[in-house]
């Protein structure tokens, strides 16, 4: 278990009330959590609970029908922020289909720095090649997405996703589409991102993952939150009926 | 990390294995033969069609108006002369379709009520221009237009190629729209999700992707419109074929006809091949090469 300690006043994230609904399918139903600096929490609960949805909601993929969302103490709900601005700031990994095929591995990882930030070209790729070099895909670089495996995609997308330096890494079970035999790969990169100070929210299945590198689990159900405790207290003692049923659930799959 | 050097040590370690080299062996056997028969097999076909064209009774009759050398060799220059204006009328119609047909490929897929007027006018100019022939467009245009006194004069040609620009268009944009909706979703979800504006993802990620899955049919239509250039002929313009109308009155015979028709095929001919090599080295090199 990580102790990093989240000493900074104001959190990262602050989500109150949040809600959103599908017609009559309330998806969020109030959601309110708190992510300081440097925290690593992990999402989890059943298929449909509404751990992706809440993840987009973030970065303003999807609109709420309530509440707020603020980063860094800005309230980025509100449609006069500028969405795009905000997304900038945030950097996003999803299940699958998150490498751009018709561009190089460079190309990839250095976009958004490239058309939002205006980095010139030379400093974003001297700045990529570095971060390929350390996830070990520098000789690929100029390659195209599809000569990568599934878990070096992935790693890649992981790397592309900071390379800007988001305050914020939302993480949507980055895992789940991978074979077993890659799984730890990714799942290696994020942890030594954790340790490295990165803010991460991340939706997973992986409990002995969330366990181990995970601040703090935040259990949904439903759309709500059912129980949000550090993760050595929610694998070994939570508090709530519904969460250990959850729990008893996934250890006997 | 290790995987990618324990892979080069490996290669420069290599040596293929016996069994390996006699199946390069076969393999190159297997080659020649086949390029021996396929040899053998277009002689013999071209052969027999040669043989049943010039014993069939008519043969001399036809060789005479259509295919005389004399003909063919004085009408040249002329028919050169009128190509040159259909590529010209080409190339800029080309540059306008790809224009206009994006801009109107772009206003079928905007979202959101706003945009609804202008996404049914797109989809009207579409569902029109691709129901009305392209010579009624062109007599349309072409006398209809200058008939207004609201332009100033301009040639002949230079109406032709509006016309094929609209016409051309509505199928073009409707290709680039398949094209469009063809690009996964997600891939404009990563794209926004990096903060890039949704001008940005259409033009770095949707639209490149778009073209290359639509290549062919692109293409294809270029293909047709180099042979539907030759149209502007309805409008008195001199190109290829007016020019060969011109010489073949002239000399009482059909050659030039056929000369025309042979220039358009070797003007359309690299123009095909190299969309072969495009979208054979595209799909090479975003999708990873199997033997099926
Ligand atoms: N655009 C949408 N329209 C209608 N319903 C939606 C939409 N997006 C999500 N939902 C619904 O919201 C619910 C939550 O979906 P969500 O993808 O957030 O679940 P999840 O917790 O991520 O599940 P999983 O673990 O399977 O990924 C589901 O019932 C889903 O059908
Ligand atoms: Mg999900």
């Amino acid at each position: 278990m990580s102790t990093r300690s989240a000493s900074v006043a104001e959190p990262v994230l602050r989500l109150r009330g949040v809600r959103r609904a599908f017609g009559e399918h309330v998806v969020l139903d109030g959601i309110d959590l708190d992510v300081a600096a440097h925290e690593v929490v992990a999402l989890v609960g059943a298929s449909g609970s509404g751990k992706s949805t809440l993840l987009r909601t973030i970065n303003l993929i999807e609109r709420i029908d309530d509440g707020e969302i603020l980063l860094r103490g800005q309230d980025v709900s509100d449609p006069r922020v500028d969405a795009d601005d905000v997304r900038a700031r945030i950097g996003v990994v999803f299940q699958h289909y998150n490498l751009f095929p018709h561009l190089s591995v460079l190309d990839n990882v250095t976009l958004a720095s490239r058309l939002v930030h205006r980095v010139p070209r030379a400093e974003a790729e001297r700045q990529g090649l570095e971060l390929l070099a350390s996830i070990g895909l520098a000789d690929f670089a100029r390659a195209f997405p599809d000569r990568l495996s599934g878990g070096q995609q992935q790693r890649a997308a992981i790397v592309r996703a900071i390379a800007t330096g988001p305050e914020l890494l939302l993480l949507d079970e980055v895992t789940s589409a991978l074979d077993p035999e890659l799984v730890g790969e990714v799942l290696a990169l994020v942890r030594s991102l954790a340790d490295g100070g990165t803010t991460i929210v991340m939706a997973t299945h992986e409990m002995a993952f969330a366990r181990e590198v995970a601040d703090r689990v935040v259990f949904l159900d439903a759309g709500r939150i059912i129980e949000d405790a550090p993760a050595r207290q929610f694998f070994e003692a939570p508090r709530e009926e519904r969460t250990r049923e959850f729990l008893a659930r996934f250890l006997a799959d | 990390m290790t995987e990618t050097t324990d892979a080069r040590d490996s290669a420069t370690a290599w040596r293929p294995s016996a069994i390996e080299l006699e199946r390069r062996a076969f393999r190159k056997r297997q080659t020649g033969r086949s390029v021996l028969v396929s040899a053998l097999s277009t002689i013999v076909l071209a052969g027999l069609l040669a043989w049943a064209l010039i014993g069939s009774p008519g043969w001399a009759q036809v060789q005479q108006t259509f295919f005389d050398p004399t003909v063919a060799l004085a009408s040249l220059p002329r028919i050169l002369e009128g190509l040159w204006l259909n590529i010209q009328v080409l190339v800029a119609a080309s540059i306008g379709v790809v224009v206009f047909a994006l801009v109107l490929a772009t206003l079928r897929t905007l979202r959101g009520p706003v945009f609804f007027p202008l996404r049914a006018l797109a989809a009207g100019y579409t569902d029109l221009f691709r129901g009305v022939p392209l010579i009624i467009v062109l007599y349309l245009i072409g006398y209809g237009v200058p008939g207004l006194d609201f332009f100033p004069r301009m040639p002949v040609a230079f109406w032709g190629t509006i016309a094929l620009i609209l016409t051309y268009s509505a199928y073009v944009s409707e290709v680039f729209r398949a094209g469009i909706e063809a690009v996964h979703p997600s891939q404009r979800l990563a794209a926004r999700s990096l903060g890039l504006s949704h001008g940005q993802t259409m033009r770095r990620i949707v639209l490149p992707q778009a073209f290359r899955k639509v290549t062919p049919a692109l293409m294809n239509d270029f293909v047709a419109m180099q042979k539907d250039v030759g149209l502007i002929s309805v409008l008195g313009a001199v190109d290829a074929v007016r020019a060969a109308q011109i010489e073949t009155a002239h000399y009482f015979n059909f050659t030039p006809y056929v000369v025309a028709g042979l220039l358009f095929v070797l003007l359309a001919w690299p123009m095909i091949r190299l969309t072969d090599w495009v979208s054979a080295r595209t799909r090479a090199r975003e999708q990873v090469g199997s033997i099926v």
